[in-house]
């Protein structure tokens, strides 16, 4: 009845090489935002958690050992979230170009 | 075959009802495989499958939050460095940690259900709901420190405090107080998951209720992943100065 593909289980040693990631990640995280980058403060911030969220997602939800379909799905969410995100941006940065009334 | 099950369905006349005496050939199915899947590889992928097309509904539902967040503080960004510097760094930090902790003991519960061991899917399922909790507790002892504070927003929010304050305020309650929501959720969940594990339900052949309630968890701690730097450390290098832009 198997269709013959075997269900690999995360061995220990990586469920805890990433655990101490994230751990250091995170300790990193607050040390970076104690230092004045300027203008470079936020994307550092949320490079690290990008960086973390991704561990979670590939290492402890397993999302390596998965379909093809379920890896597109999940990207196709984080890809619409990016969507709104730019197309809402997208208006409210622009609103200033025009100068004229009612824009 | 796969649809050994379901042969001679097709050729019944129209209209006749299978009844109780249908001739389904079941003695090799696994009890837990419903009837609806060809075999428990195709049950656990549907399930996986269907989780995450609702943690997406999920990404979008925070992600809304997110966006007003990003249009207020692209707005207000003094006033929000400087609102931010009230979180307590400490508390937030902590919590990250313990639902990092809460994360890795959820995914070794996962692990020890794939590989039939009950006693250590029993412990890693207890401890998760134990971290699950002191984050809980944290977050309780946060939000009383606010209301001492007077920073949540409404008639007792500080006056001596601009009102684009209140807004940061209001969206670290909202934000938090979902996220504090579902994690409420996911511990009841993982305690009907614990009283399945004790009855010993899952096994190396069925594990997905133990998997998918694990993926729920672990969104739940990628929320907060950004929560944290994006609430609590905002305005962490100005608060030397006290003053912010």
């Amino acid at each position: 009845m198997s269709k013959g593909h075997t269900h690999v289980i995360t061995p220990v040693s990586t469920l805890f090489i990433v655990f101490g990631t994230l751990f250091v990640l995170t300790i990193l995280t607050v040390l970076a935002a104690k230092q004045d980058f300027g203008a470079l403060n936020t994307p550092i911030a949320l490079g690290i958690a990008v960086l973390k969220a991704s561990l979670v997602v590939i290492y402890f939800m397993a999302v390596r050992y998965n379909t093809p379909l379920t890896k597109v799905v999940v990207l196709a969410g984080f890809f619409w979230l990016l969507i709104m995100f730019g197309l809402t941006m997208g208006d409210y940065l622009s609103r200033s170009l025009l100068g004229v009334p009612g824009r | 075959m796969a649809n050994s099950h379901t042969s001679g369905e097709g050729v019944l006349p129209a209209g006749q009802m299978t009844g109780g005496a249908a001739p389904h050939v079941h003695e090799h199915h696994d009890p837990n495989l419903q009837h609806h899947f060809y075999d428990m590889d195709q049950q656990l992928e549907a399930s996986t499958l269907g989780m995450w097309v609702f943690l997406v509904t999920e990404i979008m539902f925070f992600g809304g939050l997110f966006m007003a967040y990003i249009l207020y503080r692209h707005w207000y960004p003094g006033d929000w460095a400087a609102a931010s510097n009230h979180l307590n760094v400490w508390m937030g930090g902590g919590n990250t940690l313990v639902l990092i902790c809460s994360s890795v003991t959820m995914a070794w519960a996962v692990r020890c259900a794939q590989l039939g061991k009950r006693k250590g899917l029993i412990v890693n399922l207890i401890v998760t709901i134990l971290f699950g909790t002191t984050f809980l507790v944290v977050k309780y002892f946060e939000y009383a420190e606010k209301f001492e504070h007077h920073l949540v927003p409404g008639p007792h929010f500080d006056p001596a405090l601009p009102q684009q304050q209140q807004l940061f305020f209001s969206l670290y309650f909202i934000m938090t107080g979902i996220h504090a929501a579902h994690m409420v959720v996911g511990i009841g969940i993982m305690l009907i998951i614990l009283a399945m594990s004790w009855r010993g339900k899952f096994g190396p052949k069925y594990y997905g209720p133990v998997e998918v309630s694990g993926l729920y968890w672990h969104f739940v701690d990628i929320v907060w992943i950004f929560l944290f730097p994006l609430l609590y450390l905002l305005g962490a290098h100005f608060s030397a100065g006290g003053a912010a832009h």
